[in-house]
């Protein structure tokens, strides 16, 4: 493409199948314990 | 009806960027695809053209809108909202703990959340006893799940340190027999940290909370010691040695801002060129009267803080790719599925906070609030309804969250947050919302710099 660059063409549609299994870290837990930050959580079911 | 935006675009650091809303699809485009999409789903391709032509001239605008006519088709632009029957922690597993090891603290920092230390409450030491319950109870209730999150918490867990050791052992102990995996954490302040504790921790445990505030003024104006001192000379060199001899494994340096150092900037910068390359800075939580307390009349001053951040993180960055402050990362691809994005942190429901008594709570932050105690790690859960309410309340429930761009990066936010600031935990805190947006688009800016 010219004039787009996709960074992520991910779509969280396809996740729904196999998502769910909880075995990601707890956002919170890791390093703010004071707010919420899904997006840089990384999936461990990948 | 309000029309829910299926896209967010934005501009920043140098880069036009666009976020489609559902299908976490993310672009980095030229302004002319920038301006197309404004337009793109009230009006045919003849009248953008004839909108646009006299900017770009007629064969760029065909080119362009054809771009994203085939992202479109792709899903990734515009894409509807995903109907799906929603389903979350039906057989009520719980996964993560925080333990809190020791109502007592030996700083008595200002803004502190549990009171200094007590969680307005008796100053108390978790038993060995209690501790052992704790972990059995959390492997027993963890269902299928394999890695179980334990994060030793106070007050100030090393006040209890010879506990952590033998929590820690009876952990690996009881992680054969459940078919476990313990991953020990635990956040400390540091006063009590020497070579022994220093090792041990890095030894077994998988991530550690180093608590400071960047600037040595800035530190000891809000964390100080019991006799009314700065904590910073003690600290720092004690943290310093940690992170030293820690080697690749995970650590975060975490500092809290509040409005009299709205320039966090310059505290993560002092992190850095102190040696600390994880960083992590939050907005201080406490009630608006406090002198300290970020309130809507600072919030354009936080917002422009994080983007001049975000331009210092990009320089940075390119010179030295293991700097990490924790609200710029992100991950486009390998990142969490849309049910974990829907429930966001799973307080409540996946994640408890065990006092010294044994107490059950939704999280850190609630316990001491009697009406959020959910049972006791003898009894298990017994205000069911108390974690149906936390289970059920995620981006789908919440009225704010429906209409808003940023709900599967940031998952409906901080339950604590919402209640301290409506005594409801269905109404996001305004003014978290607003500072966790402008972090998802300088985290998203930033990729789109460093992957040139």
């Amino acid at each position: 493409m010219q004039y787009i660059k996709t960074l992520s063409g991910k779509n969280l549609k396809n996740t729904i199948a196999k998502g769910g299994c909880g075995e990601c870290q707890t956002s919170c837990q890791s390093a703010c314990k004071t707010s919420c930050t899904v997006g840089n959580q990384k999936c461990e079911n990948n | 009806m309000i029309k829910v935006a299926k896209i967010h675009k934005f501009y920043l650091n140098n880069k036009y960027i666009v976020l489609d809303v559902n299908s976490g699809g993310v672009h980095v485009v030229d302004k002319i695809v920038y301006d197309i999409l404004d337009l793109y789903e009230d009006h045919t391709r003849e009248d953008i053209v004839i909108k646009l032509k006299s900017i770009y001239g007629e064969k760029a605008v065909i080119d362009a809108y054809n771009e994203i006519a085939i992202l479109v088709k792709e899903g990734i632009l515009f894409s509807e909202e995903n109907n799906f029957d929603f389903k979350y922690n039906e057989s009520n597993i719980i996964k993560a703990m925080c333990l809190h090891v020791a109502h007592d603290c030996n700083l008595k920092c200002n803004y502190c959340f549990a009171s200094q230390g007590n969680f307005k409450g008796e100053r108390s030491l978790m038993t060995l006893e209690v501790g052992k319950k704790a972990l059995e109870f959390l492997a027993k209730n963890s269902g299928n799940r394999k890695n179980l999150e334990v994060d030793f918490f106070g007050g100030e867990p090393l006040m209890n340190f010879q506990l952590v050791k033998e929590l820690v052992k009876y952990g690996r102990e009881i992680e054969k027999i459940y078919n476990k995996n313990f991953r020990f954490t635990i956040t400390t302040n540091g006063v009590l940290l020497d070579d022994e504790k220093i090792e041990f921790i890095n030894e077994n445990m998988d991530n550690v909370v180093l608590s400071l505030d960047g600037r040595k003024e800035i530190n000891d104006n809000m964390r100080q010691t019991i006799n009314g001192e700065g904590s910073y000379d003690i600290i720092l060199p004690k943290f310093k040695k940690m992170v030293e001899k820690r080697g690749n494994k995970d650590y975060y340096i975490r500092g809290t801002f509040t409005n009299k150092n709205i320039d966090f900037s310059k505290d993560a910068l002092d992190f850095y060129n102190n040696g600390f390359k994880k960083i992590s800075i939050e907005p201080v939580v406490t009630s608006e009267e406090m002198d300290y307390a970020l309130r809507a009349e600072h919030l354009d001053e936080v917002l422009k803080e994080y983007e001049k951040f975000s331009q210092d993180y990009i320089n940075i960055k390119r010179k030295d790719k293991d700097f990490y402050f924790f609200h710029f990362m992100i991950d486009l691809n390998q990142g969490p599925c849309i049910i974990k994005r829907a429930v966001g942190c799973g307080a409540g429901s996946e994640y408890v906070a065990v006092t010294p008594e044994g107490d059950l709570y939704p999280c850190h932050q609630f316990v001491g609030e009697k009406e959020f105690l959910l049972g006791n790690i003898e009894d298990g859960v017994l205000n069911t309804e108390l974690r149906d309410k936390f289970k059920n309340s995620n981006v789908y429930t919440k009225e704010e969250c429906r209409s808003c761009w940023a709900r599967f990066y940031c998952s409906g936010g901080c339950h604590a947050n919402a209640y301290y600031s409506h005594t409801d935990i269905s109404r996001p805190y305004k003014l978290g919302c607003e500072m966790e947006k402008k972090r998802i688009e300088c985290a998203i800016s930033i990729l789109a710099n460093l992957e040139e």
